[in-house]
């Protein structure tokens, strides 16, 4: 046995020669660790600048095996490195600093730090820190593989549950087969040796937390114009987790985004954190053509790619950085969104390739079908993509090229206004959430998301009330937001989309706002921690949609009160997506607006509000809170045929 | 032979009292031997970059003090932070405890507390780099008549 052992060791000489990065502003101080290190027999890479050190490690991510960085660094946070680090490339990070304050060191270890040293740095120290590499490679491979076990046959079960229409069926067999397949292939890519048995399933990917806010840094590190699934997969470095998995789930977001940033970057964002769960792809699903959508889906998501990059050169819009983290999401996502940012967006007449989002969507809403809310189906989620027309929603493409022209045109500041913030990710306009209606949201509902949304922050508060959308603009109420107060109302909202009639003109496509069903419900299974990570979601998600906005204002224009109206009654649930489109056909959307949207619609109603009338309790906590409420408030609206959304009008949309 | 005697003798007495008087600790010590013939300068590369480093940041420092329309404490506390931080890494124990008080200053927003630990950290930093400049300066003699550093391995 010892010859053995000894034979394997002189096989891995590891830890002699592991590869560690060295950060540190301090010359004296690098230039000591690095002697230390190579002291210690490691490999050294040494840098002053944790930029350069990101961009190392960003440029080849098997270049290294720990990073040892100072916390006190000029150019970056030291905390703030090692979360990227963290997120990005999962490697060890070893904090250094000659401050040994318990809360500093405590800060260390929540934000991920594998080890907290104080300078001076002694040898002795250093000669263990290979343990960390070991210890991570070892145990978070197992980590995530439980985790995915455990995790996705939850997320089969709930997806084949929300599934429900035969329809449905088919394409979520289809989804998961196609799943299934890239998995398959996923796994023999990365050369996964998995004996953990589960990983042999295929399970479905359930966008825990975790894994979101890796996605939000990856795109943010990507920036808006290169968030295309491949590469934010790449940067993720998620076992198991194929293209596919990012690929619905950024058209997921996108929809949403694009949908929401129609009303208010606030609620968007909100949305968007609440819609970064795995359920509100049920949503996205039920609210596009779904017809149309398994065809489409992979060109969907094969065009995805060239719609981001376009959606993000038209809105300028930066990357995901407000992404990167809670913290920073409150400070940007908030900021960057003047209140009535979105209303601006609005009066861009833009062809937000809305066209792309299949009004089918919005008739799904129309039919009283009541679909499993808990379905996660994947393979709805991504016909949703691509709209009904044949064009997937990522053919925001038109919308891309549309905002471009209106904002060269029209000179619509507005648009620039979008993102200074955020940035994020080019979401084309996902017709589906245009198409959905968004209904008042109740503040409380927003609530829910509140600590998460970093609504809180803006100023402007935006409660889109349906009364403020005299123009039938679709406003997402939000009432006694607690914390959403934030939500700007949509008063400016409307007032903007009137005067931006004009410039709608060209609009064609009604945007549906299929998104409004789909935010109407909240799952229930949304967990509170969701909410960070949602922030981060909404942030990046409001931006892009200039174009979305624009038709979702021209629709709104036309329609008017009707949506208004079922906002003002409270019936409108937490968050209803008024349908222009439905308010355009007015009458019948009328009663339709007025009912808080049909949760049992097929595929828009995932959620079960809370029984609270109409309105989600103020106290909602949680985005699960928000999810019940929402969900209950639809059930009690319940109108199932009518429509809460027109959706006879739906049928004329054209998808976004 | 007596030259070098001499010359070792003398750079003994110059690290003896430099660590007797609390310049520097044992620290320095490690660093002494982690030079080996891999990097023979080592010492002298950390203590020159240690001075440089010293000498920015108390420049930093004190133009911060001297705001006359505010101190910018923070930009202060940043500094001595890697004050404290690089003579601790080179062991230069009589700078490091000053930044110590320095940074109860900062935190107090004192500007008169700040300005007199900054007169006592270029003090310091002062005496220690003329000791170890003679130290460097004895090295090299010795090892340039052909003898060997004391103390070292």
């Amino acid at each position: 046995m010892t010859v053995e052992r000894i034979v394997s060791e002189t096989k891995d000489p590891f830890p002699v020669g592991m590869r560690v990065l060295a950060v540190d502003d301090d010359p004296t101080c690098l230039l000591l660790l690095e002697t230390l290190l190579r002291r210690c027999q490691y490999h050294v890479t040494t840098t002053s600048q944790a930029i350069t050190a990101l961009k190392m490690l960003r440029e080849n991510k098997n270049m290294f095996d720990l990073v040892i960085s100072d916390v006190h660094m000029p150019d970056m946070d030291g905390f703030k490195l090692l979360e990227l680090v963290g997120l990005e490339m999962d490697l060890p990070v070893i904090m250094l600093s000659a401050n040994g304050d318990t809360k500093l060191v405590m800060k260390g270890i929540t934000h991920g730090a594998c080890d907290y040293l104080l300078k001076p740095v002694r040898i002795e120290e250093l000669k263990n820190i290979w343990q960390h590499v070991v210890r991570r490679k070892k145990f978070d491979r197992k980590d995530r593989n439980n985790s995915d076990s455990k995790d996705k046959p939850h997320a089969d079960s709930g997806e084949a549950a929300g599934i429900g229409k035969a329809d449905n069926n088919v394409k979520i067999n289809k989804k998961r087969k196609d799943q299934n397949e890239d998995e398959d292939e996923d796994l023999d890519e990365n050369g996964h040796d998995n004996d953990d048995p589960s990983a042999q399933k295929k399970p479905r990917v359930v966008w825990s937390v975790e894994l979101h806010r890796k996605f939000v840094a990856a795109v943010n590190q990507l920036g808006i114009e290169k968030a295309v699934p491949k590469k934010i997969l790449e940067l993720m470095n998620v076992e198991k987790l194929t293209r596919e998995n990012v690929a619905s789930h950024l058209q997921a977001l996108i929809l949403t985004f694009s949908a929401l940033s129609y009303y208010d970057p606030k609620v968007i964002r909100m949305l968007t954190v609440i819609f970064c769960f795995q359920k509100f792809r049920l949503y996205l699903k039920r609210i596009s053509c779904v017809a149309n959508q398994q065809a489409n889906m992979a060109a969907a998501v094969g065009t995805a790619d060239s719609s981001y990059l376009r959606m993000g050169s038209l809105n300028g819009l930066g990357n995901f950085h407000a992404f990167a983290g809670t913290d920073q999401l409150h400070n940007a996502a908030f900021r960057s969104f003047p209140p009535s940012g979105v209303l601006g967006r609005l009066n861009t007449p833009a062809g937000l390739g809305i066209r792309g989002l299949p009004s089918p969507g919005t008739i799904q809403l129309g039919h009283a079908q009541n679909s499993g809310h808990s379905s996660n189906d994947q393979s709805k989620l991504q016909s949703l993509v691509p709209g009904n027309h044949n064009t997937n929603i990522l053919q925001g493409m038109p919308m891309s090229l549309e905002l471009d022209q209106l904002q060269n045109n029209k000179g619509v500041t507005h648009i620039g206004e979008l993102p200074t913030a955020n940035s994020t990710a080019v979401f084309p306009v996902s017709g589906s959430l245009i198409d959905s209606r968004i209904a008042g949201f109740s503040n409380n509902s927003l609530g829910v998301t509140s600590n998460s949304l970093m609504l809180e922050g803006s100023s402007q508060q935006a409660t889109l009330h349906a009364s403020n959308l005299r123009d039938g603009v679709s406003s997402i109420g939000f009432q006694n937001v607690n914390t959403l107060s934030d939500f700007a109302s949509i008063d400016p909202l409307s007032s903007q989309l009137r005067d931006s009639k004009a410039d709608l003109q060209g609009q064609a496509a009604p945007i549906n706002c299929n998104a409004g069903p789909m935010i109407r419900s909240v799952p229930q299974e949304w967990n509170a921690p969701y909410q960070s990570h949602l922030m981060s979601c909404s942030v990046n998600s409001s931006i892009p949609v200039n174009g979305a906005m624009v038709q979702l204002d021209q629709c709104l224009d036309r329609n008017n009160s009707i949506f208004h109206r079922t906002m003002d009654s409270d019936s409108i649930g937490p968050l209803n997506f008024v349908d222009p489109l439905s308010i355009e056909h007015s009458e019948g959307l009328n009663s339709a607006a007025m009912k808080p949207p049909v949760i049992e619609k097929e595929g828009y109603l995932m959620y079960q509000p809370r029984p609270h009338g109409n309105h989600i309790p103020d106290n909602i906590g949680s985005l699960e809170d928000l999810a019940s409420a929402m969900m209950k408030q639809d059930r009690d609206k319940g109108n199932p045929t009518n429509g809460n959304f027109g959706h006879n009008s739906y049928s004329h949309r054209t998808c976004i | 032979m007596d030259v070098v005697n001499q010359l070792q003798r003398q750079f003994i007495d110059n690290s003896a009292s430099l660590h007797r008087e609390g310049f520097l600790d044992d620290q320095f010590t490690q660093l002494q031997k982690l030079q080996d013939e891999n990097s023979p300068d080592f010492v002298v590369e950390v203590a020159s970059l240690f001075f440089e480093d010293c000498e920015k940041l108390i420049n930093n420092m004190s133009r911060a003090l001297e705001q006359q329309q505010g101190v910018d404490f923070k930009q202060v506390d940043a500094s001595v932070h890697q004050l404290k931080g690089s003579s601790s890494s080179i062991g230069a124990v009589r700078v490091k405890n000053i930044c110590v008080a320095f940074r109860s200053f900062c935190e107090a927003q004192n500007r008169e507390g700040c300005l007199r630990c900054l007169q006592q950290v270029t003090h310091e930093y002062s005496l220690l780099k003329n000791k170890l400049q003679t130290l460097f300066r004895l090295e090299k003699q010795i090892l340039a008549a052909g003898g060997s550093i004391p103390g070292v391995e």
